[in-house]
């Protein structure tokens, strides 16, 4: 079951990255909506795991994303950021049933499950947007990105999480 | 001490995360101040080498257009060839066209990987330094200017785009010769600014604009864009002027890198000159 979920989570890690790269980076819808699906890793990833090598893992996953599209390290920044929050926004969104032991992402309800996708999302676009505009006097900009950019990631999270929706974790 | 271990052990998340984010945040201000990493970005072996197998098979697609393309932009070279008897700029003499008498040398490169909605968008070019491409040459399209290289890696080269808040180049008004800086406020990827130019130049809406003079890096007279709207800045002494493109960058292919033979010797003239100073 371990080794499993290694695997699980290498793939999704691969596959996630080389769909953004090769896939979401490319549309630029409007000239700059390009979405990042690659959020769905920091929301699958298993619950109960160490927290630290998390982090590092977020760290590595926004890496490869930056490296990938001339980004400096604005994904890297923005994804340790929601990795760090992650257990305080489920805290915030599941309630107590997140202490239980055997606490699973699918038990909750559907409109749950989406709103900690959609703080993870927003959250993670205003960090990325705030460090790629570097400067409050674009603040128009900012605003206008982080909220388009987000609805429209959210929108395809919620599609690609429905599509393969985890059953087993 | 034993507090102090503690205290560590206990906030051990938290300072991973602060170490972390200093470390992007440190990679992201030091390259805005100065050149990206050498190694880390999309020009290094690997992500080039995933970009350009995902791209042997994406341009299949989209054969035919870029064929169009081609044919016409032969045509128009063929064009010129033909009529050169009558177009004093070129000598006749075919010594002309051996490359030890020109002054620039241009080598064909394809795009693996385009961006335009960024804030600094960058190019990867599918040449590198093993194919003679330095840092600081020039790109162009067949209907346009691109960017400029900024750093190459054995096989590929990452190119700053003219969409990108660092470019800064030097154009001209077709047929005066006053010039100015070519920027973009980030707004819409087919609109770029010139500033600068004088409050006497007299400016019409779909005036010409082509690459100046100034440059070591283009040559001069490379088409650029048509003017779009003009307005004159807020100390209304000189005009800023909204260009749009030649080029679609959305859609663009196959580039043109364009080098400089007397780059070196020119830059090196103007910095002895600032020195003297």
């Amino acid at each position: 079951m371990a080794t499993n979920l290694y695997f699980i989570n290498i793939i999704r890690f691969i596959v996630l990255v080389i769909a953004q790269v090769l896939v979401c980076n490319r549309i630029g819808y409007m000239g700059f909506i390009n979405p990042m699906i690659y959020i769905l890793f920091i929301y699958w990833y298993p619950i109960k795991q160490n927290k630290s090598i998390f982090l590092i893992v977020a760290f590595l996953l926004g890496f490869t994303i930056d490296v990938f599209s001339d980004t400096l390290a604005f994904h890297t920044a923005a994804t340790i950021t929601i990795a760090f929050l992650r257990p305080s926004i489920m805290r915030f969104c599941f309630g107590v049933n997140y202490d239980f032991q055997n606490f699973k992402l699918t038990s909750v309800p559907r409109l749950q499950q989406i709103a900690y996708l959609a703080f993870l999302v927003f959250i993670h676009h205003t960090v990325f947007f705030l460090l790629e505009v570097f400067s409050f006097a674009n603040y128009i900009l900012i605003l206008k990105k982080i909220f388009v950019v987000s609805s429209v990631s959210l929108v395809l999270c919620i599609l690609f999480s429905s599509l393969f929706s985890v059953k087993k974790e | 001490m034993q507090r102090i271990i503690n205290f560590i052990i206990r906030n051990k998340n938290l300072l991973l995360y602060l170490f972390l984010f200093a470390i992007s945040l440190a990679f992201t201000i030091q390259s805005h101040s100065y050149h990206q990493s050498k190694y880390f970005n999309s020009a290094n072996s690997i992500t080039g080498g995933i970009y350009n197998t995902s791209n042997s098979f994406s341009s299949y697609i989209n054969l035919k257009k870029e064929n169009e393309k081609l044919v016409q932009e032969n045509m128009q070279l063929r064009n010129y060839l033909m009529n050169k008897e009558y177009n004093v700029e070129i000598p006749i003499d075919s010594t002309a066209f051996d490359s030890i008498f020109l002054d620039y040398t241009i080598i064909g490169s394809r795009i693996i990987k385009n961006s335009y909605s960024h804030l600094d968008n960058y190019i990867t070019l599918n040449k590198g330094s093993e194919d003679g491409i330095k840092q600081d040459m020039g790109v162009v399209t067949p209907t346009g200017i691109l960017g400029i290289v900024e750093n190459t890696s054995k096989h590929f080269s990452r190119v700053q785009s003219v969409l990108n808040r660092k470019s800064n180049l030097n154009a001209k008004i077709k047929h005066t010769n006053n010039f100015g800086s070519l920027i973009w406020n980030t707004k819409d990827y087919n609109t770029v600014q010139l500033v600068d130019i004088p409050r006497r130049v007299k400016l019409k809406v779909g005036d010409t604009i082509l690459t100046g003079a100034s440059s070591s890096i283009f040559p001069e007279n490379i088409p650029i864009g048509t003017i779009k709207a003009f307005d004159l800045n807020t100390s209304k002494s000189s005009y800023s002027i909204d260009i749009t493109l030649f080029n679609d960058m959305s859609n663009i292919k196959n580039v043109y890198i364009i080098n400089n033979k007397n780059r070196l010797e020119i830059e090196q003239l103007e910095s002895e000159t600032q020195n003297g100073d």
